[in-house]
């Protein structure tokens, strides 16, 4: 997109609290990062996060009566999932608040190198539990990367498909519990109604309404079901319907405009600085979207849009989910008409499990069926990272292989986890009762957070 | 000049463990994934309240049940403990999912390895995640447990 360029030319990239002045987007090169010069006890104590430099300046007219710190959390219903939240309040109005996570830290990237590369999926996709099959897509193109193989033509097209389906049961839980959280109590029972109509066909294709373990390195597990297409053209019948339904709820509402208009800036220089993606940043005016920007499984060959809104509020990110969701249907409609046929796994020996039947007439195939359900198909040295635009921003996930058959070292780059450090950003200065409205708005998953 | 026209005779025992089924509050307490299948069965297509069961109470105050739905770290057992120890007796538990039943695929250095190390559970629901019917199950199943027990516990 042409209009990126400019932008990214335009804007003076400036940090909100950060050290560094005059910050280029291009100059952020991982590699090219450098250890600060003075490696003194203190400076390694603030990059480690053990001792906290404090820029807060107490206003001394404040009395203290009216200073108090509030704690949110981490068992509490709005805060989506395990997170806490140290609120310091100035009467009404919030002045600094600092998330603190690990509640669910489940040391998953450490299982991941327990686990085989047949096996990574498994592991991943209950990260961010409200899009499994990202998960699954990028450990499975980060682990083709390293194989270097590509996977047959209906193998990506049924992952576009059932991609973007995820991306549409994700902003339907995030349109629920966001409209939950700000009082229209029906936005969540309509949400989830519509997310049943999705979670029907993940479980008739996979065989689980989550945590599916379904893409998986060198294709995915198993065909569409017998006349998927009927369900889909229900899906893309039904959903724009309901769509309509909450646009007549919600949008001239003054209460739900009231609430949400406004509230909880995010300017595009400040996503920038956090390194924020998704949703948020493109509904305040920077059209950043990985299917457009680096196309992973052939997405680059349909046709849709890639929603921007210049408002930056919280009203701005909640209606551009809804847009999201109108894109992601086009794609879904396009990926029905054009599925190809042919195999939906990669005919790779080395790779690929052999179908059940080749078990009792070939002793081949008997043997590479033991090998790989038990030592897993090797991976050559090296390292690799792929990223793809998960519902909430850039999920990318980084292995490093020696050459056996588990992960040496596996990352994953979760947006959730980059986005919740907006909060302090988007709730500081900001009435408390708009706090829950902004944690909403941002839509982390805590899983997806903590690992 | 009134006169009962209807009778009817039971026990005080059944009397109270009639009454604690038809209408147990459950505390939120979502944790993973496990929890939104929890929010699932709380919404319209399987309908908790059939149960009477659809307001989650916010506070451990106000809620005789606890369905601990997910995986439980090590930082969040004590928070756990502590809501479990806020709840007003009589209370139950419910581990839903291989994770809080068991600790699940993760055995790990994070994990709990299955909610029965800080908290006394009464029903075990399996699955990754559990559908709702599942979680249905398993409510139902303590319903029997409530019926069939003694009322001080
Ligand atoms: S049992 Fe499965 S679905 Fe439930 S919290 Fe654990 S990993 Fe998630």
């Amino acid at each position: 997109m042409v209009k990126n360029k400019e932008n990214s030319e335009d804007l003076e990239f400036w940090a909100t609290n950060s050290e560094e002045g005059g910050w280029k987007i291009d100059s952020t090169d991982e590699g090219s990062q450098k250890m600060s010069e003075e490696e003194s006890e203190q400076q390694l104590k603030i990059q480690t996060g053990s001792d906290v430099v404090d820029d807060y300046f107490i206003d001394e007219e404040t009395s203290e009566d009216e200073r108090m710190i509030v704690n949110m959390g981490p068992q509490h219903p709005s805060t989506h999932g395990v997170l806490r939240l140290q609120v310091e309040l100035e009467g009404e109005a919030v002045r600094r608040v600092k998330p603190i996570i690990g509640y669910l830290h489940t040391g998953m990237e450490k299982t991941g190198e327990e686990l085989t590369y047949l096996q990574g999926p498994t592991n991943t996709t209950r990260m961010d539990y409200l899009s499994p099959f990202f998960n699954e897509l990028v450990f499975s193109l980060t682990t083709e990367k390293l194989l270097d193989i590509e996977v047959p033509a209906r193998a990506q097209t049924i992952r576009i498909l059932m991609t973007e389906l995820n991306r549409i049961s994700s902003h339907l839980v995030a349109l629920a519990t966001g409209g939950m959280d700000i009082g229209a109590l029906s936005m969540m029972i309509f949400g989830f109604r519509e997310r049943e109509l999705l979670l029907n066909f993940f479980e008739k294709t996979t065989g689980l309404r989550m945590n599916h373990n379904y893409i998986r390195p060198g294709g995915v597990a198993a065909d569409l079901p017998d006349d998927w297409q009927k369900d889909i053209k229900e899906i893309l019948k039904i959903i724009p319907e309901k769509l309509k339904d909450y646009d007549e709820m919600l949008l001239d509402n003054p209460i739900w405009k009231g609430r949400l208009q406004n509230v909880g800036i995010l300017t595009t220089q400040e996503c920038l600085a956090y390194g924020i993606t998704g949703p948020s940043l493109r509904a305040s005016g920077y059209g950043w979207d990985l299917r457009k920007m680096q196309p992973y499984s052939g997405i680059e060959k349909y046709d849709f849009e890639v929603p921007v809104l210049q408002e930056s509020d919280v009203f701005a990110r909640w209606r551009i989910k809804v847009l999201e969701i109108l894109e992601s249907l086009k794609i879904v409609e396009q990926a029905m008409n054009n599925m190809p046929k042919g195999p939906y796994k990669i005919q790779d020996k080395k790779v690929t499990p052999p179908p059940r039947k080749r078990l009792d007439e070939s002793m081949e195939a008997l043997i590479h069926h033991f090998k790989i359900y038990t030592e897993g198909f090797k991976v050559p040295e090296g390292e690799a990272y792929v990223a793809v635009e998960s519902p909430r921003g850039e999920l990318g996930c980084y292995i490093v292989s020696d050459g056996s058959s588990k992960p040496y070292r596996m990352h994953v780059r979760g947006p959730s986890f980059c986005n919740l450090q907006a909060l302090p950003v988007v709730m500081a200065d900001s009435p408390i009762a708009d706090a829950v409205a902004a944690i909403a708005s941002l839509d982390p998953v805590i899983g997806d957070v903590d690992r | 000049m009134y006169s009962p026209d209807n009778i009817f005779t039971t026990t005080i025992d059944k009397a109270v463990r009639w009454s604690r089924t038809q209408s147990m509050w459950p505390v939120t307490f979502g944790l993973a994934c496990c929890a939104i299948e929890m929010m699932a069965a709380g919404s319209a297509k399987y309908d908790l309240a059939r149960y009477g069961m659809e307001v989650f109470r916010a506070s451990p105050r106000q809620a005789d049940l606890m369905i601990v739905a997910g995986r439980v770290s090590q930082k969040m057992a004590p928070v756990l403990r502590q809501v479990y120890d806020q709840m007003a007796e009589p209370k139950w538990v419910i581990a839903m999912g291989a994770c809080s039943s068991t600790g699940g695929m993760f055995n790990n250095y994070a994990l709990v390895q299955g909610v029965d190390h800080i908290v006394p559970v009464d029903v075990y629901v399996p699955g990754c995640p559990p559908g709702p019917q599942s979680l249905m199950h398993g409510i139902l199943t303590l319903h029997d447990k409530i019926m069939a027990g003694e009322i001080n516990r």
